[in-house]
């Protein structure tokens, strides 16, 4: 797609106060995330283990993180015995480089792509566009996305946002050689897709994807999709390269037990998704590259409390279950990480310096319902404080939080500050004045009583 | 220091002093398969038909019959090693294709492919737009984790679960994009 997230200006706050505003979005949300949590409820319903599964899945990608060194060396030695080649990036533009230098070497001048979040976050496809590589999109969200010069929206379905008869309008007018008669019909829609990226999978010679697991033990990679797209890229071709961040390692073949079971569960909602692939090293002739990506990863691993973010399997499971995500949608987020995640991983990622993403741990009311369904437990709630924390802060509010911490730190200074609220409590207004009219323009200002509990307690205990 | 050396070396920075833990593993495993339990056809017959695909359950002995009854007049690629006569060879004018395959799960209704004798290539089983599978009956396990014990990470595995389908649109399952757009399956007894 030729849009970026990079530098996106604004701010969550203004962000969401426009995407609120838009009612088809609204509706279009709306309607899709509740289909989506009645489906994940009902399969995850019918497991009676699933608190077993989700401890499990927790634990072991906590171990396989506190262990992630040995395993990335395991990982390698495995995939290069099975005829792979094992590739390191410290950061985008190295992983950028790499993978333009592969598709370069080959002599093409085109790719396909299966759906990757990790290929996003590098902004690969503008890489290979200035090298003069065109890469495609093939998952069809991607590809409703990047014919419609849009940005994606969310983990899974890029295109949330869109409706059946948007994605229409957009084939109509970008897709080559689209029948004039296209109803909106998701069915039609679907074939409208498939005949469009048919030849491309047959010609294509070079394929990029990502992935969902690696496995350190047998060098393996796990690619779960519905379409069957990822097929078409993960077998046609005769090079295929996998772009995987560092976290994505499983220690052992048996853990994909566990996360076969999560993953589709959350994410789709189904018992299992309809296609899923797993090939070690090279594979029918084919040659094959993995990119191992940090761009950031290490950071957050260092982070005592931020480091649980890096279990995610992105599931998707929290931006559909989250009453911000269902209002703001996707595009409020400004990174390719929208949502409950999102909002802790892209601050973590990118850091704080820009306001956009300095305002990101406050995209959440702390409800607790992406905790609630995250099938590897990622407390969020605990990470968005964490963030709060460490975020840049007014200078106005830093001198306030100080007075506050000053006299909360001593029970005389805080009975005597009470006592003083007690007295002017007649003269609090019902809207506070200025800036703190932001929170009396929605909440109430808390009623001071006549007299403090503590003042109460020491009289009766007196009497 | 290359890459690799700079990033395992910010990895043990980072994690230094970090605590293990131990891998609860109280989840559902190792139940028997079908033979030693009664139902697990049943079930997985149920649950591949949730996914819109075409179920027949059918004694051994009339599964060549059933086969032929299935194809009808296409013109269906037959892997190396699956038993029957004749097929087409040519991946981009079949019709279709029929498989064994290595493992079948009665939760899920999936059937994953090694592409082993009598499966095809991965490219076999992904062009034509129609695939019958035939699955016996004792390679049908309860679940993911009896499933993943039986299969070999050395082999290229697709796992299949209904026809190629999406969720792209309104996140709601339509069948038919890139992949087979007709499963077939015949569970012989």
């Amino acid at each position: 797609m030729s849009a970026t997230f990079l530098g996106m200006p604004g701010n969550f706050p203004e962000n969401s106060r426009k995407a609120v505003h838009d009612s088809q979005l609204r509706f279009n949300l709306r309607k899709a995330t509740h289909t989506i949590r009645g489906k994940r409820a009902s399969v995850v319903g019918e497991l009676p283990d699933w608190q077993e599964l989700r401890a499990a899945g927790k634990a072991i990608k906590e171990h396989t993180l506190r262990n992630l060194d040995r395993y990335l060396i395991r990982l390698e030695a495995a995939v290069t015995a099975a005829g792979g080649t094992v590739h390191w990036a410290r950061d985008a533009a190295e992983a950028n480089r790499i993978v333009t230098g592969l598709v370069k070497a080959t002599g093409e001048t085109e790719v396909v792509k299966v759906k990757s979040m990790a290929t996003q976050e590098i902004e690969l496809n503008q890489a290979l566009a200035e090298q003069g590589i065109t890469a495609y999109e093939t998952d069809l969200a991607e590809l409703i996305v990047q014919l419609g010069d849009d940005f994606p929206s969310h983990i899974l379905v890029p295109a949330i946002h869109r409706n059946r008869s948007e994605i229409r309008e957009i084939f109509l007018d970008r897709m080559p050689g689209v029948s004039p008669d296209l109803t909106d019909d998701p069915p039609a829609l679907a074939e409208a897709a498939r005949l469009h990226l048919r030849e491309r999978f047959l010609r294509s010679k070079v394929a990029i994807s990502g992935a969902n697991f690696m496995v350190a033990e047998t060098g393996t990679l796990v690619v779960l999709e519905s379409e069957g797209n990822g097929r078409m890229c993960l077998t046609l071709p005769e090079t295929l390269i996998s772009v995987v961040g560092i976290e994505k390692l499983l220690p052992s073949w048996r853990d994909l037990e566990v996360f076969l079971q999560l993953l589709p569960r959350s994410s789709t909602g189904e018992r299992m998704n309809p296609y899923t692939s797993m090939w070690t090293g090279a594979v029918e002739g084919q040659d094959f590259h993995l990119v191992l990506l940090d761009n950031g990863r290490t950071d957050v691993l260092a982070d005592e409390v931020g480091r649980q973010a890096l279990r995610c399997i992105r599931c998707s499971a929290c931006l559909n279950v989250c009453p911000v995500y269902e209002r703001a949608g996707g595009h409020a987020y400004g990174s390719v990480y929208p949502g409950p995640i999102g909002a802790i991983l892209t601050p973590q990622l990118r850091g704080m310096s820009s306001e956009l993403d300095a305002s990101l741990p406050y995209a959440s009311s702390l409800c607790g319902a992406c905790y609630e369904v995250c099938p590897v437990a990622i407390d969020i709630p605990e990470v968005l404080v964490d963030l709060r924390a460490k975020a840049p802060h007014a200078a106005a509010e830093r001198a306030g939080m100080k007075v506050a911490g000053w006299i909360f730190n001593d029970h005389r200074r805080l009975a005597r500050a009470q006592r003083a609220a007690t007295r002017l409590r007649k003269l609090v207004p019902k809207r506070l004045p200025g800036p703190l009219s932001a929170w009396t323009d929605t909440r109430d200002v808390p009623e001071i009583p006549e007299e403090s509990f503590r003042d109460w307690w020491e009289r009766n205990e007196r009497a | 220091m290359s890459a690799r050396e700079e990033i395992l070396a910010r990895v043990r920075r980072a994690v230094a002093g970090a605590e293990d833990v131990e891998i609860p593993r109280g989840y559902r495993a190792g139940r028997p398969a079908e033979g030693a339990v009664e139902g697990l056809v049943e079930l997985f017959a149920e649950r591949v038909d949730d996914y819109r695909a075409v179920v027949h359950v059918v004694p051994a002995a009339e599964v060549p019959a059933k086969i032929d009854a299935c194809l009808g007049g296409r013109r269906v690629i037959v892997p190396d090693g699956f038993g029957r006569a004749g097929g087409w060879d040519d991946l981009d004018t079949a019709d279709g294709v029929v498989t064994t395959c290595a493992v079948a799960i009665a939760e899920t209704g999936t059937i994953v492919l090694d592409h082993g004798p009598g499966q095809g290539t991965r490219a076999q089983t992904l062009v034509p737009d129609y695939h019958l599978c035939v699955v016996r009956a004792d390679q049908i396990v309860a679940g993911v984790p009896e499933a993943v014990a039986r299969l070999d990470p050395a082999r290229p595995l697709t796992w299949i679960s209904g026809p190629s389908a999406t969720s792209d649109i309104e996140l709601n399952r339509v069948e038919g994009v890139h992949g087979p757009r007709t499963l077939e399956v015949i569970i012989s007894t």
